[in-house]
């Protein structure tokens, strides 16, 4: 059953990207570009996303197990360090130099776009470097 | 500074769908969606290994499903200079996972949670973003 969940979550989450043009390079850059043409919109998909899943989590969270699943997996991390502000630094930079995050660059490749696929290949291999320094 | 090309409706929309698979993956999957994690475990861990598989080929489907059951067409603006293509997904691959989270895990994941190292994390990718596109639009 928990199969059949992450295949639709993960439908969902995909035609939610599109709806909200999140999965156009273009509209994001123009939500990063605040100092010239501002779009604001994308702060809306925020607030959209974190009106269902704030409620959600907190809800649940102190139930014994979820549904399809024998724990909650939930992180444990608090540290505030160099690793997260350097991480976060670095993909802020890859962000705004194309407008691409992990979800839309891996959904924008059903629109069979080049440069998608390009992005990608290289975002697995960033993955794949980052498995082996940390 | 201009406004344009504001669309709050759509983006809404959008954004409570995004929310409405985050809370079901965590109901019922007992996992917090974060799609770089997600992704980058589908490639180095076998934990997990066809959830996560299932859930990036639902990622590629939701498009598909949208075109075909709207009749509406995806149109992307995008760069199509490999040089940048490749220097920001390696960038965006590897610091994702440096800092454990992307726009998903930490901005809306982490978040939801009160995580107080996400909310850190989406201020400070947010606030380089907005740099870059300023520093790149003056280039």
């Amino acid at each position: 059953m928990n199969k059949i969940v992450s295949l639709l979550c993960g439908i969902v989450f995909g035609i939610g990207l599109v709806i909200s043009e999140m999965i156009n390079p273009e509209k994001v850059l123009g939500f990063l570009n605040i100092f010239k043409d501002w779009d604001p919109s994308l702060a809306f998909v925020m607030i959209g996303a974190l009106i269902v899943s704030t409620p959600a989590f907190h809800l649940f969270k102190n139930k014994k197990k979820p549904l399809f699943s024998s724990n909650f997996l939930i992180s444990s991390n608090k540290e505030i360090d160099k690793k997260l502000i350097i991480g976060s630094v670095l993909f802020g930079g890859g962000w705004g130099l194309i407008g691409l995050c992990p979800g839309p660059a891996i959904t924008s490749l059903a629109l069979l776009n080049m440069s998608s696929a390009f992005f990608v290949t290289s975002m697995f291999a960033g993955f794949y470097i980052a498995s082996k320094v940390n | 500074m201009n406004i344009v090309n504001f669309t709050p409706l759509s983006a809404l929309l959008g954004g409570l769908l995004i929310g409405l698979s985050v809370a079901l993956f965590f109901i019922l999957n007992g996992r917090m969606i974060g799609i770089s994690g997600i992704a980058s475990n589908f490639l180095v861990s076998k934990d997990n290994r066809l959830e996560n598989f299932l859930f990036l080929i639902g990622l590629i489907l939701g498009p598909l499903i949208y075109s075909f059951t709207t009749s509406k067409e995806i149109n992307i603006s995008i760069s199509n200079s490999l040089s940048l293509l490749v220097i920001a997904g390696i960038l965006v691959g590897f610091g994702t996972r440096l800092s454990n989270g992307c726009t998903s895990g930490h901005g809306i994941s982490g978040i939801s949670r009160f995580s107080l190292r996400s909310i850190i994390a989406t201020i400070t990718f947010m606030i380089v973003g907005i740099i870059t596109v300023l520093i790149t639009g003056i280039l």
